[in-house]
């Protein structure tokens, strides 16, 4: 329909550049993109902005020593709990956990943790996935066999029942973590890349390179790679929950992140009981983070997905 | 106009039908069956026909997509199935193709000026610098700008987009260039522009053009020469003005009497074809368009005309006429 | 006696952009249709028709606004009624034939549920005699053994079959007005021939009036009695058509005539110069003036209104004023 004039000056480059990048941004919607920003520089910043250490309890004062425990001195004060409740004191605003250690930095140094993990996880998963997608889907006959095949064989394994058998087999550990996640998740990404690189491979461009000579290879790493990255984004973002979530439940049952490490998952677990007893602030804010995590990733990747299908036909 | 570059022989393409596993082939789909013609330097071959007649097939064929079945396809004098390795690069360097659809025929994530200079670098060890002026130059000889090669293929129209791939295409020094219905998606004022594009670079660099569209208009515009194709087979070859002035083929005429008018007093011959194009699987005998054909006679269903000269330069396989 | 169809002064604009980019798709449109008349609505990719279509029919997306003009229909104001209200006209008395026949036909259903649909809703017909009433309408539209072919699904068709079962869809409610936007534009030549005469004698034998939406200035001279052509959201020249084809008054349309090929010469072909417009940034003044060759100072800045002339015909040009006046 319309011509978009054509200018093509260096600086004009810059500001059209810099002009687009704000347009795009300001589409994205203000609260997933809040929630994402504040939990990213949090992670980012943990060891800056964390008001305690993550592993060492909080050296309590004398008052609360002996409140507590009706001495002078003590080496921690468990179970603190929040500062607008009674017993609570703004140097721990979230209160403190069973072994003192204040819940604030650990949430945010847990931050770190979550958003590495399945953030690492998730992209060796889409790595994997999406070559394996391509090569199914650009080379067909006994490559898309085989591959389509485990594919189909491993979506069908319960991804946690899954993820429990490997780590029980690797043990626990971060990397472990992000290990087992990629090996779980890629198969989501070749099923749905496959399909994308079969109508791709209809289309004129890639025809038209082969008719041109061009080895497959270069085909792929060209002209198939590039136009599939809009799925694979999609499918990331959304992924990104998913793996907090499996990363918080493997930690839960004691074969993900291993104590004492700050994990949203495993402090919840460490914590089931506290919930009984009415401590609640030392299940409840983990989560909170784990929710507000896996709604904002969610959250833009359904955005994402809505921005990104029409473009895919350009016009 | 010059020597033949291009000869095709009797061509034919057959799709098997029905599975391989157990039964055996159960049909052919005779997508082109014994085709034949010429093409020569620096002119321009036009190929109409509607959905289902082989015209995409043979420009597969032509641009070694796809293998023949039997026949032969000989490029300046050597035949297209004896061509292995770097010989067979050298035919697609020569032989490119232009299609009809602007928006997906370019990489949509590719800047254009890459796009442009892929098969200069797919074929040639070239510099860097080099390959940019000869983009430079090629934005330029189509229309465009050569500071626009680092934009990418949605900022264009698609009329300039055609033009990209008409560069593309150009990009080689090509010899042959396939246009695949290259205006057919295009708007109409856009049209002229492309076709006198190509004209204008046909005059200048003396490249040949195997024009397929469906715009009987459009081709013989373009076009030296026109052949008329049905179901696999070519009906009618003949100088394009006099194709036009003079149809010789039931099929043509009724082309000719389907293209629309001009103007709404022009008196056309009014020849509306009854049904449906017949399934290329299981062809009519004798002449696969006598069920459909105005003037048919006995003979037609028994015994297939053959594309024969009926006077110079003008071929037509129809009963009628020989 | 109120024409079958007025359209006055009709404007509805595209926002986006949280209202910052406003594409004016239609820009004052004007003109009516009487029964059994074929109206062709002439212009490129962008200048307005469809978007005149799917206004008429109050089908315009939601980021679409109508921001002036009236639609009448029979004197009844279309622009002032309700979406259910609306919903009694679709089908009813305005029917639509689309381009694709493929995204009109829903691939789940029978013909025979496809075409009843309109005739079952909008006549309240039942049982046998909607069965007849189908079997009518296929016969109409020229469909072979339509007792066996209800039975069918849209992908056991052929192209022209199916576009021809979209028409029957259009007359199975008995509309006054049907709107073809296109339809011949994926089908082979023969077959649009085909198409067309079927449509002439459907309207013959109907009395329907048929509003024909292309670009193909052929089917024009074909089919349609009156004719007008659209250019960047505006009708640019509106007259009978042998009054367009030969006496063009408006430059565009004088140009659009001279860049199609015509068959039996090879006479180079008219180029159009610049680029089809950018509706969010319109050229001021005429929009056509960077492209026109018979551009005046008065083109560049003042839009021209409509002129009626002596012949009948309209067109939003100065020049007819010009040569008006030079003439003396």
């Amino acid at each position: 329909m319309a011509t978009i004039p054509v200018r093509a000056t260096p600086i004009g480059n810059l500001s059209r550049v810099a002009r687009r990048s704000y347009r795009i941004v300001a589409e994205i919607p203000s609260l997933p993109l809040l929630m994402l920003s504040i939990l990213a520089f949090v992670a980012v910043f943990a060891p800056v902005i964390a008001p305690h250490g993550k592993l060492d309890p909080v050296k309590p004062t004398p008052e609360q020593c002996q409140a507590k425990f009706g001495m002078a001195n003590c080496p921690y004060v468990d179970n603190v709990p929040p500062f607008w409740t009674r017993g609570g004191t703004f140097d721990t605003p979230l209160g403190t956990d069973f072994l003192g250690r204040d819940v604030l930095s650990r949430l945010m140094y847990g931050a770190q943790i979550s958003l590495v993990v399945a953030l690492t996880g998730t992209l060796f998963a889409g790595g994997i996935g999406t070559l394996l997608g391509v090569l199914a889907g650009y080379m067909g006959k006994w490559w898309d066999q085989v591959i389509m095949r485990i594919t189909d064989a491993w979506l069908t394994l319960p991804s946690l029942v899954f993820a429990i058998l490997l780590s029980s087999v690797r043990g626990p550990g971060v990397w472990n973590v992000v290990l087992i996640l990629a090996l779980v998740f890629w198969s989501r990404y070749s099923r749905a890349v496959r399909g994308e690189v079969l109508a791709l491979r209809e289309r004129e461009f890639v025809r038209l390179a082969e008719i041109n000579g061009i080895g497959k290879l270069k085909i792929i790493r060209r002209h198939l790679i590039p136009n599939v990255m809009n799925t694979v984004m999609v499918l990331f973002s959304l992924q990104v929950g998913v793996a907090v979530i499996i990363e918080a439940s493997l930690s839960f049952l004691g074969v993900g992140v291993p104590p004492p490490e700050p994990s949203w998952g495993l402090m919840m677990a460490q914590e089931r009981e506290s919930l009984m007893e009415g401590k609640w602030w030392l299940a409840v804010f983990p989560g909170i983070c784990i929710t507000m995590l896996v709604l904002s990733a969610n959250m833009l990747g359904d955005w994402l997905r809505v921005r990104l299908d029409p473009q895919l036909r350009n016009r | 106009m010059g020597e033949p570059l291009l000869e095709v022989r009797d061509l034919k393409k057959h799709f098997p039908v029905g599975s391989s596993l157990l039964g055996g082939v159960q049909g052919w789909v005779k997508a082109v069956d014994g085709i034949s013609f010429t093409i020569n330097s620096g002119e321009t071959l036009g190929l109409v026909g509607e959905s289902g007649c082989g015209k995409t097939t043979t420009s597969k064929l032509i641009l070694a997509a796809e293998q023949a079945t039997s026949g032969a396809i000989e490029f300046e004098g050597r035949n297209l199935a004896e061509l292995r390795g770097p010989e067979l690069m050298d035919y697609r360097r020569k032989v490119q193709v232009v299609f009809q659809d602007p928006y997906s025929s370019l990489s949509p994530r590719m800047r254009v000026g890459d796009i442009i200079a892929e098969p200069i670098e797919t074929h040639e060890r070239v510099s860097r610098h080099e390959v940019r002026s000869r983009v430079a130059e090629l934005l330029e000889l189509v229309g465009l700008r050569p500071d626009m090669s680092r934009l990418f293929p949605h900022e264009f129209s698609g009329g300039q987009r055609q033009r990209l791939a008409i560069a593309r295409a150009l990009s080689t020094n090509a010899r042959l260039v396939v246009l695949d219905e290259p205006v057919s998606a295009l708007d109409v004022s856009i049209r002229a522009h492309i076709i006198s594009l190509l004209e204008e670079i046909q005059t200048r660099l003396a490249v040949s053009y195997l024009f397929i569209a469906h715009d009987l208009a459009a081709v013989a515009h373009v076009s030296q020469r026109t052949a008329v194709m049905y179901l696999g087979k070519l009906v009618e070859v003949a100088d394009s003005l006099e194709l036009c002035a003079s149809p010789l083929h039931p099929y043509t005429k009724a082309l000719f009497a389907a293209s629309l008018p001009s103007h709404p007093d022009e008196a056309r011959e009014e020849i509306v074809l009854s049904g449906e194009v017949p399934s290329a699987l299981n062809p009519p005998r004798g002449c696969s368009f006598h069920p459909r054909c105005p003037f048919v006679m006995p003979r037609c269903s028994e015994q297939e005309p053959l594309l024969c000269e009926v006077s110079p330069g003008r071929r037509v396989a129809c009963h009628l006429y020989n | 006696m109120p024409p079958l169809l007025r359209v006055k002064d009709l404007r509805a604009y595209y926002f986006g952009f949280r209202g910052t980019r406003v594409v004016k798709a239609i820009d004052g449109v004007s003109f009516s249709l009487e029964a059994g008349e074929t109206f062709g609505l002439v212009g490129e990719s962008g200048c307005g028709k469809t978007s005149t279509c799917h206004a008429i029919v109050r089908l315009l997306p939601a980021s679409a606004r109508i921001v002036g003009g009236r639609i009448e229909l029979e004197g009844e104001d279309l622009l002032g009624k309700s979406q259910a209200e609306m919903r009694e006209i679709r089908g009813r008395r305005i029917a639509t034939i689309l381009q694709d026949p493929m995204a009109s036909l829903d691939p789940l259903f029978t013909i025979y549920d496809q075409v009843a649909e309109p005739a079952y809703y909008h006549r309240a017909l039942r049982g046998p005699r909607l069965r007849q009433r189908v079997k009518e309408l296929l016969s109409a539209v020229r469909i072979p053994s339509p007792e066996r072919r209800m039975k069918d699904l849209p992908h056991q068709m052929s192209g022209g079959m199916r576009q021809r079962i979209v028409g029957a869809i259009a007359l199975a409610g008995g509309p006054q007005v049907i709107i073809a936007d296109e339809p011949t534009t994926n089908l082979d030549v023969t077959i649009q021939l085909q198409y067309l005469n079927l449509l002439k004698d459907l309207q013959r034998a109907s009395g329907v009036a048929l509003i024909f939406v292309t670009h193909n200035l052929g089917i024009v001279a074909k089919m349609c009695d009156k004719v007008a052509v659209m250019y960047a959201g505006k009708i640019v020249e509106m007259q009978s058509v042998r009054g367009l084809f030969y006496h063009p008054r408006h430059p565009y349309t004088r140009a659009l005539l001279n860049s199609i090929p015509k068959l039996g010469t090879k006479a180079p072909l008219y180029i159009i110069p610049g680029q089809p417009p950018d509706l969010s940034h319109l050229p001021a003044g005429c929009s056509f003036q960077p492209r026109c060759a018979s551009a005046m100072e008065r083109c560049r800045v003042e839009e021209p209104s409509e002129q009626h002339l002596d012949d009948g015909a309209t067109t939003r040009c100065w020049l007819p004023l010009h040569e008006a006046t030079t003439r003396g």
